[in-house]
């Protein structure tokens, strides 16, 4: 199949090209852009006017529900929400029922995304057995069966000398470790980002330290061990700070930060919008700004959906008794195009927070249009207006905080090897 | 923050949920109707037709019987028809949501929801989802808002002291855990309350409590300096065994309010409690049967307070 895609705005964020050339697609790979190659004849034209060609969105965290949390979603829904939003990569965490920490469940995960042939899916592995914090996986045979790299997920690892170890171990191999800087006796019951609202709306609060203590923790031992550590969805400016230090002195760690933190703090929670109610908590408006800095300045490496669908019933609860968590994957796109909009940042900047950038995280290849790669590209209208109407999300998660509300920027083409898998 | 949802287009009062964002008008209102309803409770018979035929239900989530009683009360004097359901501290725990319980209740023709629940914002997540003309009272949520003890408070303040706008009021003890004190924080300075005061250790105040326009004190006898009003907390006994307090003894110590304590605040000073008490640990028996003591007038106002607010609710005063 050779597609000819033309009169687009090409934006690759990995070479900084920005430029109204054709583009043309080969075997499933990028052939060329600009000039075609030779002898290039195009089975299909896609006439792209008035639209951005840029690589397919690289996603740090999308949950599929699968298996066990079906009833909320599933891999069919979700990988449609992806290709949807022009997600073409997503790293799925594995705190599913059972979680991810042998090998033949990830396989099959795997192999049910691939039979569905829309986004590759990278799943991340359990750090330790069952994500309960006393053994650690095992990691060889999960990498061997498709784990990009060992995460605790939002599962609490309390017992350090655990974490040590698995850090170690990680290293010997080279696998990088995953995780979420939250102290659990810290953040213990706590629902809210401590600070003037949740004292006004009573709810029990965590406060910014259950963040910068585990960060001091981790930084501390990965200094040590020498693991190649991932800090996923930073939440304070001081923990913005944390990283950029010891980035400074020369650690290997990267950092993520979820998009809804980027646009939204803890004043949003409103009279208690359980749709507010995230992992980690939406915190206060300087640390909501220093996280929009953090990412315009690389001191966070890229931006993820942080995708967790949730059922209705799981929301129609008080706010403390809500699953925690926002729909994502379909709503990426726009929400960073938000942010980079406020931060007046070049729109190919922008983009590279959620796919070159992205996708050096995970050390796959993805996230750019150099000629020879695979051709996984999101064709979206960056001025299309849309409201967010929870019936309309392919997702089966109608879970988010700007529901009802306008949003700017959607995909209208995605593709993935080459292969038109979505059509707005 | 919008608090609209309990007050209609036309500046009615249709649930009452927080005392935060209640306008002065409004609180002095149910302030002036509940001091008709005094007078009612101290006739022989102590019943007026104003809500017959209604029905109210207390719906318990969890459970109070001293505050379930006072609002069964209330509605009793007001004739109306009283269901009382506890639900206990989980309704999950039956298989069934919060809504679908509301849900349930509301088919039986059910006018008005008189709700305790454990967690913060349970009262605005029921008052979402009634149908118009249903009224929702929240009897106490989570830490977050108690408004019929705010009022009561006022009302008693008022009472004994005429005038809001040169009073100092301290509260002392738990604000951390406390709806109680939120809800007289708000109403306080609603009313235009110059100086309140919060008092207490650092472990029981929460944060940023300072933006809710208070003076936090950590020293008591020097937040107690020229009071006209102090309100003590009650210190849950979950509390004095965690991580925030060594024990109930060093907290009386350093917090407990004393005949001695009590002589830096003014002459004539008032000593608030929201009950029940817990003699000899933030208050002594000598302040709580003592002179300067309204706890038992708090008491017999809350009824009438409480008949305020349901009579209003209700659109019949």
């Amino acid at each position: 199949m050779k597609i000819d895609i033309r009169n687009a705005r090409v934006i690759d964020p990995a070479s900084g090209r920005d430029e109204s050339v054709p583009l043309f697609v080969a075997d499933g790979r990028i052939a060329s852009i600009g000039a075609a190659p030779d002898g290039f004849r195009p089975d299909r034209t896609i006439d792209a006017t008035g639209l951005v060609a840029c690589p397919g969105l690289v996603d740090l965290s999308a949950r599929l529900r699968e298996p066990g949390f079906e009833y909320r979603a599933t891999l069919e829904s979700e990988m449609q929400a992806a290709v949807a939003g022009g997600v073409t990569s997503l790293a799925c965490p594995p705190d599913t029922d059972p979680p991810l920490d042998e090998p033949g469940l990830v396989e099959m995960l795997k192999r049910r995304a691939e039979s569905l042939r829309q986004a590759r899916v990278f799943p991340l592995g359990a750090l330790t057995l069952g994500l309960r914090g006393e053994k650690i996986a095992e990691m060889g045979e999960l990498a061997e069966a498709g784990c990009v790299a060992f995460f605790q997920a939002d599962a609490p690892l309390t017992d350090l000398n655990v974490l040590l170890q698995a850090m170690r171990y990680a290293a010997t191999f080279g696998h990088a470790v995953w995780l979420r800087p939250q102290d659990s006796h810290l953040a213990h019951g706590g629902v809210a980002h401590e600070g003037e609202v949740s004292t006004r709306l009573g709810l029990p609060p965590i406060p910014a330290v259950a963040e910068t203590v585990a960060l001091h923790v981790i930084l501390e031992l990965a200094e040590s061990t020498g693991a190649r550590v991932h800090l996923a969805r930073l939440s304070t400016a001081r923990g913005v700070a944390l990283v950029a230090a010891a980035k400074a002195r020369g650690l290997p760690v990267t950092c993520d930060v979820g998009v809804h933190h980027l646009l939204l703090c803890d004043r949003d929670a409103g009279d208690f919008n359980a749709n507010m109610n995230l992992v980690p908590p939406l915190r206060g408006p300087a640390d909501r700004d220093a996280l929009r800095r953090g990412l315009a300045d690389g001191t966070i490496d890229a931006v993820c959906s942080d995708h967790t669908p949730v059922d209705d019933d799981a929301k129609q609860v008080p706010f403390g008794e809500a699953e925690p968590g926002a729909t994502g994957l379909e709503l990426l796109l726009p929400l960073v195009l938000q942010w980079g909009a406020g931060m007046k940042l070049p729109l190919a900047a922008t983009l590279a927070a959620a796919t070159s950038r992205a996708a050096a995280v995970l050390g796959i290849e993805a996230g750019t249009l150099a000629p020879g790669r695979p051709a996984d590209l999101c064709l979206f209208d960056p001025e299309r207006h849309w409201v967010v109407m929870p019936a309309a999300l392919a997702s089966q998660g109608r879970n988010s905080p700007f529901l009802g509300l306008e949003l700017v920027g959607r995909v209208v083409t995605t593709l993935v090897d080459g292969r038109v898998v979505y059509t707005g | 923050m919008g608090r609209s949802i309990q007050i209609d287009a036309q500046g009615r009062l249709v649930h009452l949920l927080t005392t935060e964002g209640l306008p002065a008008e409004m609180i002095l209102h149910i302030l002036d109707t509940a001091a008709q309803f005094v007078s009612v409770n101290e006739r022989e018979v102590k019943k007026v037709p104003l809500l017959r035929g209604k029905s109210i239900f207390n719906v318990f989530f969890e459970n109070s019987t001293r505050t379930r009683t006072t609002f069964e009360i209330a509605a009793k004097r007001l004739s109306a028809d009283v269901i009382n359901l506890n639900i206990g501290a989980s309704s999950t725990a039956k298989g069934e949501t919060l809504l679908d319980t509301v849900w349930n209740l509301q088919a039986m023709d059910a006018d008005m929801f008189v709700v305790r629940h454990a967690e913060a914002g349970a009262p605005h997540l029921i008052a979402r989802n009634v149908k118009p003309g249903v009224h929702v009272v929240n009897a106490g949520d989570g830490r977050h808002a108690h408004p019929t003890q705010g009022l009561l408070d006022m009302y008693t303040i008022r009472h004994y002291k005429k005038d809001f706008s040169r009073l100092v009021v301290a509260i002392v003890g738990d604000v951390l855990h406390s709806r109680v004190a939120r809800s007289e924080i708000h109403a306080l300075k609603t009313l235009g309350v110059p100086d309140v005061r919060v008092i207490g250790p650092k472990t029981l105040l929460p944060a940023d409590i300072e933006r809710l326009g208070v003076r936090v004190f950590h020293d008591l006898a020097e937040g107690l300096r020229d009071c006209d009003v102090v309100i003590t907390l009650r210190l849950q006994n979950e509390r004095m065994s965690g991580p925030l307090l060594p024990s109930a003894g060093e907290f009386h110590k350093a917090y407990g309010l004393t005949p001695d304590r009590l002589a830096r605040a003014r002459p004539d000073a008032i000593v608030m409690h929201p009950g029940p008490l817990n003699r000899g640990v933030e208050i002594d028996s000598g302040v709580a049967d003592g002179t300067h003591s309204v706890i038992m007038p708090q008491v017999t106002f809350g009824i009438a307070v409480r008949m305020a607010v349901m009579a209003i609710l209700a659109g019949n005063a």
